[in-house]
């Protein structure tokens, strides 16, 4: 409590202690959103910087720093992802996963990821946080400053809409 | 749409989309002391020129406040 407080004074070693501390938390959070590691490194510092500006309007008497620093990541993330149109990056074929028509799994995988990319930021990081992440909805909650019930709608709206894109071009669930 | 039909695309995100397990490599604190020096505000030594010769003729010429005044 001491060090955050210190921090909310504007104590620059304090600030210190917290970014070593979270930065990996941060990092992380970042990363399951925006799928990127480059645009990740470069979102954590955003973040911190964010937090270092409204350090006189965190409450420390809560206490709740790592919630209030995935609040700040998740608006960082949304805001890149509204500020530019980003391709969601697929993973690498794992080596071990048979491929009958190498072809055809390469255009569903395209296409699943041309859907995942065509929602909205705030769906898509309920649906990526929710699904693909399985992190529990109340940490999804809180960075997304909404309540549990309203990411179970994001997420099963986010859904609706992939299946729809996704039947369109014939892939089926 | 039921529970069914989430888990299905559940399967095809995860299948495409596997988590992300990957951690931050490096220490970020020296690019971030870069980005605080970036974000504070310096004020070039031309301003403070002007504003310490704007002094010292208010105290040598009072009489030019006015004139000072009206080109602010």
């Amino acid at each position: 409590m001491e060090l955050l407080e210190r921090f909310a004074r504007g104590d620059l070693d304090a600030f210190e202690s917290l970014f070593r501390q979270y930065q990996s938390l941060v990092f992380g959070w970042v990363l399951r959103i925006v799928r990127n590691r480059a645009s990740a490194e470069e979102l954590t510092l955003e973040t911190f910087w964010r937090m270092y500006r409204a350090r006189a309007r965190f409450d420390v008497s809560r206490g709740n720093c790592a919630g209030w620093l995935r609040r700040i990541a998740t608006n960082v993330a949304l805001d890149y992802l509204r500020s530019a149109k980003v391709e969601v990056e697929l993973a690498e074929d794992p080596p071990d996963r048979p491929k009958p028509d190498a072809v055809e799994q390469s255009e569903m995988r395209d296409a699943i990821a041309r859907a995942v990319g065509r929602l909205s930021p705030r769906l898509r990081a309920a649906v990526l946080l929710a699904l693909v992440e399985e992190e529990p909805y109340e940490d999804i909650a809180e960075a997304l400053g909404i309540s549990v019930n309203a990411v179970k709608v994001r997420v099963f709206r986010g859904v609706r809409i992939l299946r729809k894109e996704l039947e369109k071009t014939g892939v089926h669930a | 749409m039921n529970q069914r039909e989430i888990d299905e695309i559940k399967g095809l995100l995860k299948e495409v989309l596997p988590p992300v397990k990957e951690e931050l490599r490096g220490d970020l604190w020296p690019s971030m002391v870069r980005r605080l020096d970036e974000g504070t505000v310096r004020i070039p030594w031309w301003d403070w020129a002007l504003l310490a010769g704007a002094s010292l003729l208010i105290l040598l010429i009072p009489g030019v406040i006015p004139a000072l005044l009206y080109h602010l």
